[in-house]
């Protein structure tokens, strides 16, 4: 284990060189459906249990069914009022399990990015060899079902190795969501050199983390969903910046919170200025434009600190 | 973390189409038959209050039920506040449903017919619909249990209630929800008909057993006074709004959609408390206000013609 994986550099929130996104837009919006499967009886993970209560935890497993069966459809049609392709964080097993929602998604021309095979396998634990097993196999599942490589990886279940990236980027990967240092893209150093970058995903916004972690009312949401993009927004005409709403189907869509993210999405789409995105778009705009140019400041400022190559 | 995992942590037994176990068909609510209710209505709208005894000396196998002892024995504060729900709390609460005209249906531990005569006969005189809530609320149901004890402790909890009621037991909800593998075929082999365990749906579904279809009622743990008040600790105000919103909300997408369910989990010793109880009233005013909403209780729900055998 290390301090410090030296993914990314130190890069002062100050004096940055100036993103403007496609249009003059000064943020970049995405929202990012997390579209899972969590299974009933998973083997056990040395590190991680992926049932709190015995097997069976109909709780638990029943809650994030019931997103499937209820929410997704519920979400999907919110976001299709407001013109919003969803970026979906998938477990690649739910090609095979519910191929009706892959259906609606890329009916939508909606992005899917990589999320695992089930969102109760864990990486720790896992040889490097069998994580880049697991990494292609999702990869490939997706690639299948849907026509496209994914181009971003969520780890599943937020479960990572010291070599999560390295391996992602060298199956082909171009973004990573996992990592939370920034409200702009950043580089990602990995082993192989790639070209390889962090699009900020958000565990601020992320509706698990609000409603079930930090146990936060519905309405206090999509408040601060409001006032998430009001200081983005204001801030990107410095230079662009980047907002995400990570979402789940079984915790924004019950009946008592879907009002709080439609408020929300009324609101911030009802800006100018704003660039209505996906992932892959974010990440495709800033490695053309502005990674260069980004890797030269930091190169730069590194230097002018006295610091040392990482 | 240099050793591999065992090469099985990487197959996947059940990677196809549908669910990964054989209890229920996977099924997407926008893609069923739309349902009509009697009269018109949109939204069917069920309130079920528990009756729950909690243990002063709670074994807390295989783990601590929520709601139940948690102080060092003999944790009275928390013992004699549950108790409170069904001295006090379930008063005051019937009172505000009969005020709206809602007739509930109870989840009650079967212990409870020994522990408060009085208040089944209350139950038995109203004539309201009652399910077993399991013995009492140190009870869960689990793998640990030989499948004897459990048909035992299903057995002695509805046998308790029907003695006490005179009337049959027909549904069923596990203190704390939790399960064995084998309580829905138990519970289908001593007669249950519909049980609310599962929050995976928002209407009924068929659900499998070794002995025949159970109905899984719809009873989300989400909009729960225990959930929000006590679990999360939101207002007692934001929990009359989280009600509402979920009210129009499902009347909304019923006009689109077909009939939808509103349900409402209630523990008396929650909402009774006196601070509390005129949100219950205030959310219960406001939904029988609205156009559209149907208070229904299981078994009428049940004899709709979508939901017949």
């Amino acid at each position: 284990m290390q301090p410090d994986l030296k993914l990314y550099d130190y890069w002062p929130y100050r004096d940055r060189p100036k993103i403007v996104w496609p249009g003059g837009a000064r943020i970049a919006f995405w929202v990012a459906p997390n579209i899972e499967f969590y299974e009933l009886d998973p083997p056990a993970n040395p590190y991680r249990k992926p049932w709190p209560r015995p097997y069976p935890d109909v709780g638990g497993y029943s809650i994030r069914d019931y997103g499937n069966r209820v929410g997704h459809e519920r979400q999907m049609r919110l976001l299709d009022r407001f013109g919003i392709r969803g970026s979906v964080s998938l477990s690649a097993a739910l090609c095979e399990h519910h191929p009706e929602i892959i259906a609606a998604c890329a009916e939508r021309d909606w992005e899917f990015f990589s999320h695992g095979i089930y969102n109760t396998r864990y990486t720790y634990g896992l040889s490097e060899e069998q994580e880049r097993a697991m990494i292609l196999d999702a990869m490939d599942t997706i690639e299948k079902h849907t026509g496209r490589r994914p181009a971003g990886y969520l780890a599943p279940a937020l479960s990572h190795s010291e070599h999560t990236m390295d391996l992602f980027a060298e199956a082909g990967g171009v973004y990573t969501c996992d990592l939370f240092h920034d409200d702009q893209p950043t580089p990602v150093r990995v082993r192989g050199g790639q070209r390889f970058i962090s699009i900020p995903y958000s565990l601020e916004m992320n509706d698990t983390i609000a409603y079930v972690v930090n146990r936060i009312e519905p309405r206090r949401y999509g408040g601060m969903l409001r006032d998430n993009f009001d200081r983005l927004y204001a801030e990107g005409e410095t230079s662009g910046t980047v907002m995400c709403i990570p979402t789940h189907n079984y915790q924004v869509s019950c009946p008592h919170r879907l009002a709080a993210l439609e408020q929300a999405l009324a609101y911030i789409t009802g800006h100018d200025g704003i660039w209505v995105a996906t992932g892959r778009e974010i990440a495709e705009y800033f490695l053309a434009n502005y990674y260069d140019c980004v890797v030269a400041d930091i190169l730069r400022k590194r230097e002018a600190a006295g610091g040392d190559a990482a | 973390m240099a050793t591999p995992l065992d090469p099985a942590y990487l197959r996947y037994r059940h990677r196809r189409q549908g669910m990964d176990h054989q209890r229920y068909a996977w099924s997407q609510l926008h893609q069923r038959e739309p349902v009509e209710w009697p009269g018109g209505a949109q939204v069917a709208f069920w309130v079920n209050v528990c009756v729950q005894f909690f243990p002063l000396n709670p074994r807390g196998a295989p783990f601590a039920v929520p709601g139940g002892m948690s102080m060092p024995y003999p944790d009275l504060r928390h013992f004699s506040l549950r108790d409170y729900g069904n001295r006090v709390g379930i008063f005051r609460m019937l009172d505000a449903l009969d005020r709206c005209r809602i007739k509930p249906s109870f989840a009650v531990n079967g212990v409870m017919a020994e522990r408060a005569p009085y208040l089944l006969s209350v139950l038995r005189e109203r004539g309201d619909e009652i399910a077993a809530h399991g013995w009492d609320m140190d009870s869960p149901h689990h793998g640990g249990l030989t499948p004897m004890e459990e048909t035992d402790l299903i057995r002695r909890s509805i046998d308790s209630l029907e003695e006490a009621t005179g009337r049959p037991v027909r549904g069923w909800l596990s203190p704390a929800r939790n399960e064995s593998p084998l309580t829905p075929d138990l519970l289908k082999e001593q007669g249950i008909v519909w049980f609310a365990d599962w929050v995976n749906d928002e209407m009924p579904y068929r659900f499998h057993t070794r002995a025949g279809d159970l109905w899984a009622m719809p009873l989300p743990n989400e909009i729960e006074d225990r959930f929000i008040l006590v679990q999360n600790l939101h207002s007692e105000d934001s929990w009359v709004d989280q009600v509402c919103d979920s009210c129009d909300f499902l009347l909304k997408e019923a006009a689109e959609s077909g009939g939808r369910m509103l349900c409402l989990n209630l523990h008396p010793w929650v909402l009774g408390q006196p601070h509390r109880i005129a949100r219950l009233e205030r959310a219960l005013d406001y939904i029988t206000a609205q156009a559209g909403v149907w208070p229904a209780t299981p078994g009428e729900i049940l004899r709709h013609p979508s939901f017949r055998a």
